[in-house]
């Protein structure tokens, strides 16, 4: 089987991400995994036994002072590295900030072609096909690369299978780039929330602008607590300053296809449904009886979110409670 | 300073947008032709430089149709000093990698200190462009700015990630992308808008530029299928009498949804 490169992103304190499961997951599907780090100088302890028990059978660790000082370049040097030493049929990185800059770089350094934010990957004959979901689902499209080697970005949260445990081997490089971005510093978001991350998340509770105030919109945070959901919010509330832009889910934010969308107080603007549009369930809340985003609601109700939700709140608390 | 900023002319994302079933390429025709909005917030990043710093020269890039002609005067309008247009019927669907080559030619023959773009376009939402033509031209490149700090020599900001943020600077020259966090565009006035006729829209095309129009970059971007999502219907509506929550909560149990 070919060599499939997963490109594996780390803390600044050194810790596996959360996506890796699923990246090695896709790279088995295609190949034998191989997992891919830029590590510091003797920093890789631990990650040979942590990334064989994800499934990579094997650990390609490319050491390098510059990590964490010097912007996407040593992934880059490093995925560069890999590449040139087990000449894989493919490689995966996530669709996230440093996996596109990096897969960016790379696709132009190893004059190899670019599938982007893919949702589903397979092989077909010896080719990688890559599933993407585009105008936020409005279309499926199917991709290949020709003549030249494959970079996939994969789309979060999207492989749900994981790849079986194994004990992987280890091929540990020195790497260094020329030049680059200077990393000053690094700050980790504080986990202020216990509420799950909205693109991952299996319920969304969104709310719009006929919360009517940033106040109010704490409605929308009480339904999403009482359903473990993650907060969402449309184009118009953020704008209207309830509640910050990472909320924001549509076109121009974040994709979500949960189990279950709630919208309250949302009209569904073309630009939020393209957003959410593909979610299992959709329920809708709102006072106006002709908002579009009942033309796609598998569950409408038509009546003051400030009196629906309460009561909902309560019967959701009760059922728990009994 | 010459600043270049890059703007990709985007479907409406308030309309419905459609792609041709049978290549899989945008149709154009299907919706309003607009500047991409991440682009506009690029284009204030250069403005507000220039507003600080008299002397320098901003220069808008983009490749596209015929009908970019109108986002480009816009552009003008609003205190660009001269504008780009990559114009070849070569181009019509061209990859990440095709793009990204024709836009480094297009650099190198404009000459920059800085180049801003926004940090990815409403539409393919790839968000890969100004790193792979930092890496054509080898610069460095600074993605996903939610703030950007421009000074004679240097480039710095606040890159956001999904884990956080950094603090990053570069030497210039050097490509920066900027997110929806940084401010929106400004309004044309009425003299921006008489002077944007003077100024000079340059249309170039791939033998302007001295990129083949068959060169194989190497790997390319092949659509093998396109298939468009069944319309979503509607289903239950009812009106609230004063029971909606407790239905809503039964509804939801009967679906084993919570």
């Amino acid at each position: 089987m070919p060599n499939i490169l997963a490109l594996i992103e780390l803390s600044s304190t050194g810790e596996i991400r959360g996506t890796a499961p699923s990246l090695i997951a896709a790279a088995a599907r295609l190949g034998t995994p191989v997992a891919v780090a830029a590590v510091a100088p003797g920093g890789g302890a631990g990650l040979l036994d942590a990334l064989g028990a994800l499934g990579a059978e094997h650990v390609f660790l490319a050491e390098s002072d510059q990590v964490d000082k010097v912007l996407v370049s040593p992934q880059l040097e490093a995925l560069v590295a890999a590449n040139a030493a087990l000449e894989p049929a493919g490689i995966l990185v996530m669709n996230s900030v440093e996996g596109r800059d990096v897969g960016a770089r790379l696709a132009v350094r190893i004059h190899g072609g670019l599938s982007i934010d893919a949702v589903d990957l397979r092989s077909d004959a010896g080719k990688i096909i890559a599933t993407h979901s585009i105008f936020g689902g409005a279309y499926t499209v199917e991709s290949t690369v020709e003549d030249g080697p494959v970079i996939v970005t994969l789309r979060p949260g999207v492989i749900q299978d994981r790849a079986e445990a194994t004990t992987a081997t280890l091929t540990t490089v020195q790497v260094t780039a020329d030049s680059g971005a200077t990393i000053d510093g690094i700050t980790d978001a504080v986990g202020t929330s216990s509420r799950p991350e909205l693109r991952e998340a299996k319920i969304v509770v969104s709310g719009g602008r006929g919360l009517g105030s940033k106040e109010k919109f704490e409605l929308v945070e009480r339904l999403a607590d009482a359903l473990g959901a993650a907060v969402g919010a449309s184009r118009a509330a953020v704008d209207a300053g309830y509640v910050p832009q990472t909320s924001q889910v549509g076109q121009t934010g974040t994709t979500v296809a949960p189990q279950l969308y709630i919208a309250l107080g949302i009209s569904g603007a073309i630009q939020h449904r393209a957003g959410m549009q593909t979610a299992k369930t959709i329920v809708a809340i709102n006072k106006d009886a002709d908002a579009p985003i009942f033309d796609i609601a598998d569950y409408g109700i038509v009546g003051d979110v400030f009196t629906v939700v309460p009561q909902l709140i309560e019967a959701l608390q009760a059922r728990a409670a009994s | 300073m010459k600043i270049v900023v890059l703007m990709k002319q985007v479907p409406d994302t308030y309309e419905e947008r459609k792609l041709d079933p049978a290549t899989g390429i945008l149709d154009r025709a299907a919706s309003e032709p607009i500047i991409d909005e991440i682009g506009e917030r690029a284009l204030e990043v250069a403005l507000r430089y220039k507003d600080a710093n008299k002397g320098t020269e901003i220069v808008l890039l983009s490749m596209g149709p015929a009908s970019l002609t109108s986002s480009l005067r816009k552009g003008l309008s609003l205190g660009v000093d001269a504008a780009v247009h990559i114009l070849d019927e070569s181009l019509a669907g061209a990859d990440l990698g095709r793009t990204a080559t024709v836009l480094a030619a297009a650099l190198t023959k404009s000459g920059y200190d800085l180049v801003v773009a926004g940090n990815e376009s409403t539409d393919g939402r790839g968000g890969v462009m100004p790193a792979m033509i930092a890496e054509h031209l080898g610069l460095p490149h600074l993605s996903f700015l939610d703030s950007v700090t421009i000074s004679e020599d240097q480039v710095s900001g606040t890159r956001g990630t999904e884990s956080g943020s950094m603090d990053v600077r570069t030497n210039l020259p050097a490509i920066v992308s900027v997110t929806e966090r940084t401010p929106e565009v400004r309004f044309p006035n009425f003299k921006g808008i008489l002077s944007a006729k003077k100024k000079p829209l340059t249309v170039l095309s791939l033998d302007d530029l001295g990129v083949a129009s068959d060169e194989l970059a190497g790997g390319r971007s092949v659509v093998l299928s396109t298939s468009e999502r069944p319309t979503r219907t509607a289903g239950t509506k009812v009106v609230d009498e004063g029971n909606a929550g407790v239905d809503l909560a039964e509804f939801l149990a009967a679906g084993h949804l919570i």
